[in-house]
């Protein structure tokens, strides 16, 4: 979509927005980062600008490096734009340096990444090359020293200020200032430079952090003869666990969402799913909550291939085991794994539990607690009288009254009259005019003659138009 | 002489118990909350925990009233801490209501399912779980295996488990302790106050198991019970024969 339209990223800097990178119709037409949002707009009137996330950047760039694992095994990432490959003694897999180099280069171009690429002996020549020289891609064995001759003071990685100080003094090209004496480059410049000059040459060693990506929580079981009973899975699955809850008991991990695959021998694929309300290890309380679904696989002709994958996994927070006597609270393990049990034969979403909500409006005064242990922020309201059983939606009533704001006097009900003896209110709860339209609502506590007591509202005012609408809402106990 | 027989006789009634499965041990937390009317009419004057009560509740107001009286008691059940699952066919009750009983709304799971099959399926695995204070399920019917299988896995467990039946078509025999119903009075206040009052409930001890039924008045008002003296009801036809 973006591809064809010159677009902008831009991030509030003092009160301004300024824009942080640019995509090359847009370079084209002279939108530099750094620029401010409205003089690009003035350029360019059709310029796309989009909010720019700082986190996208650092997460899109470690993805490519471990994707760039394909090509080498040391992959690094350069902050904040950069990434570098150790290629030594890959290139020849490719047919060459060359082909290499253009083969990454064009898979970066598929996935609509521009990039700009070099190879070089040192970290430190690769680096200039690929962002300031124009032509070179490659350089030769030994040939760094030439290559940087060209290249500006900035291609050495050194400091703004130390570049900024170069250029006042009219150093503009490396070849300036690599022949001057040391001592006086160190003197004016720091030692940095000297590093940087010495391992862009390769005079001095540097070693890169490549990125490791974490192995997936997998395990696979490949079985020597086809797997036809449920004897059998179980099995299979009871090893796969062990073995997969070993891992995560070793790294301090649990899992909450398992996928348990069985590949058949026609070519399709049987699959259970399970999740958990707390990061789990317990191979026996996993196994339990696929027991119930083993029914549910088909071996068909047989079963050549398991494999159970963790799709999430948390880390576990371990519980003081306790000594005597077990607490029964929310966070009991017990707790959470039965409700996993019940979750998992007759689903998650049938379970609930309720947080307070800072709503005076009845039907919004709580809310869905986001799990088992989400902590309560604000304290239960136990200000006003309130229901133990609420209708899910407010019914009609006829409704005789005597004067405006009096409680009333009758009401009919499920084709019943009843007589009201006793009453409280009224008490004024205002819609949420910025959720929701609608009246605001008087309830009334009342008691019939039977000493049953409901809540009734009556939604709106006394007025001519008669718009008001008498509903009864919950009944107390 | 008589005094001593009625010795004898109490001495083998508390042996007896035992024999019938009562534990005394497990059921003498102290619910300091309930009546002691109520309470006497247990074996051993104690409010049985780890123990299935039935309840019945015909109308959605006895509903309202029932699970008022529960609440009342779990409150007194849950005050240290604990956690309790509440099981239903939709939601009805009010999770913020619960707040006035002295339950923590929050500590309360409640789940939703349509069949009475699984009701009772999820009811019994919660009743085997020991990390749960109490277990509250709502059905209509429930058959004498159904509840044998409940007070089974509460054997284990010493949960409590709570059962209203909402409109039961009968009542059958069921392996539960104790059959409740309770029913809402009219509420009083000191003469001349407006308003509604506390709760107020006839609670009736149907049947219970090596007790005496009996029923009583209670209200429910600042946390706490409080038992209303029974006085002869004057009804209003007698009220017409007098006069």
């Amino acid at each position: 979509m973006l591809h064809d339209k010159p677009f902008v990223l831009a991030s509030p800097d003092h009160g301004r927005m300024v824009i942080t990178a640019a995509n090359g119709l847009a370079q084209k037409e002279g939108i530099d980062i750094g620029m401010v949002v409205a003089d690009a707009r003035a350029l360019i009137p059709s310029l796309e600008v989009l909010d720019d996330q700082p986190e996208t950047l650092a997460r899109l760039l470690n993805g490519l490096a471990e994707w760039c694992i394909r090509y080498t095994p040391a992959v690094a990432i350069d902050p904040p734009d950069g990434l570098l490959l150790d290629v030594t003694g890959c290139a020849h897999l490719w047919g060459g340096e060359k082909q290499y180099i253009t083969e990454i280069w064009k898979r970066f171009k598929a996935f609509g990444y521009d990039i700009s690429i070099a190879l070089a002996d040192t970290v430190g020549a690769a680096w200039a090359v690929a962002r300031f020289s124009p032509n070179d891609r490659i350089i030769e064995n030994g040939q760094q020293h030439m290559a940087l001759l060209s290249l500006p003071p900035a291609s050495l990685r050194i400091e703004a200020s130390a570049t900024e100080r170069l250029e006042k003094l009219g150093l503009s090209q490396i070849s300036q200032l690599i022949s001057m004496p040391r001592s006086a480059l160190r003197r004016r410049f720091g030692a940095q430079i000297l590093q940087r000059l010495d391992q862009a040459l390769g005079y001095e060693e540097e070693r890169i952090n490549p990125v490791q990506p974490i192995e997936p929580y997998q395990e696979r079981l490949p079985c020597l003869e086809p797997i036809v009973t449920a004897t059998g899975i179980e099995i299979a699955l009871q090893r796969l666990l062990d073995a997969l809850c070993h891992r995560l008991q070793q790294e301090q991990k649990g899992l909450r969402t398992v996928v348990f695959k069985g590949y058949r021998m026609d070519g399709k694929i049987e699959k259970m799913e399970i999740g958990t309300n707390r990061p789990s290890c317990n191979s026996k309380h996993l196994f339990k909550l696929f027991e119930v679904k083993i029914e549910s696989i088909e071996p068909a002709s047989g079963i050549e291939l398991f494999t159970l994958e963790a799709s999430k996994v948390e880390d576990l927070s371990t519980v003081q085991e306790q000594l005597w006597g077990n607490k029964m609270d929310l966070d009991n393990v017990e707790l959470s794994e039965l409700l996993d049990r019940i979750g998992g034969k007759i689903g998650a979403h049938n379970i609930h539990r309720y947080v307070p909500a800072e709503h005076y409006w009845p039907e919004r005064s709580f809310k869905e607690a986001s799990s088992l242990n989400e902590t309560i922020q604000t304290a239960w309201k136990v200000d006003r009288r309130r229901p133990l059983q609420l209708l899910s939606r407010p019914e009609r009533i006829e409704v005789t009254a005597p004067i405006p704001d009096y409680p009333p006097m009758l009401f009919r009900y499920a084709g019943k009259l009843h007589k009201i003896m006793k009453a409280d209110g009224p008490e004024r709860i205002e819609a949420e005019w910025w959720l929701h339209d609608g009246q605001h609502r008087d309830y009334y506590c009342v008691e019939d003659e039977d000493g049953y007591r409901y809540w009734l509202f009556r939604s709106g005012h006394y007025d001519a138009a008669k718009s008001y609408q008498w509903f009864i809402h919950g009944f107390f106990s | 002489m008589d005094t001593a027989k009625a010795n004898i006789i109490a001495q083998l009634k508390k042996d007896i118990l035992p024999l019938q499965g009562f534990k005394t041990s497990l059921n003498t937390l102290a619910l300091d909350g309930i009546p002691a009317a109520i309470k006497n009419a247990f074996p051993n004057a104690a409010f049985p925990l780890g123990a299935v009560h039935e309840l019945i509740a015909d109308s959605l107001e006895d509903a309202a009233a029932t699970s008022g009286f529960i609440s009342a008691i779990l409150a007194s059940i849950m005050k240290n801490a604990g956690s309790c699952i509440w099981i239903n066919r939709s939601q009805s009750v009010f999770p913020p209501a619960l707040k006035s009983f002295g339950i923590s709304p929050d500590k309360i799971i409640f789940i939703y399912l349509k069949k009475e099959k699984e009701i009772l399926w999820a009811m019994e695995e919660a009743l085997k779980c020991t990390g749960l204070s109490a277990v509250i399920g709502e059905v209509q019917d429930l058959s004498f295996n159904a509840s044998r299988r409940l007070q089974l896995a509460i054997e284990q467990s010493q949960v409590t488990g709570f059962i209203v039946r909402r409109n039961p078509r009968s009542l059958t025999t069921t392996a539960s302790l104790a059959r409740w119903k309770i029913t809402s009075l009219p509420g009083e206040l000191p003469a001349g106050m407006p308003g509604v009052g506390f709760p107020r409930w006839n609670v009736e001890l149907l049947k219970v198991r090596n007790g005496k039924p009996g029923s009583w008045q209670i209200e429910f008002g600042a946390g706490r019970f409080r038992q209303i003296p029974k006085v002869a009801a004057i009804h209003p036809q007698q009220q017409k024969k007098t006069g």
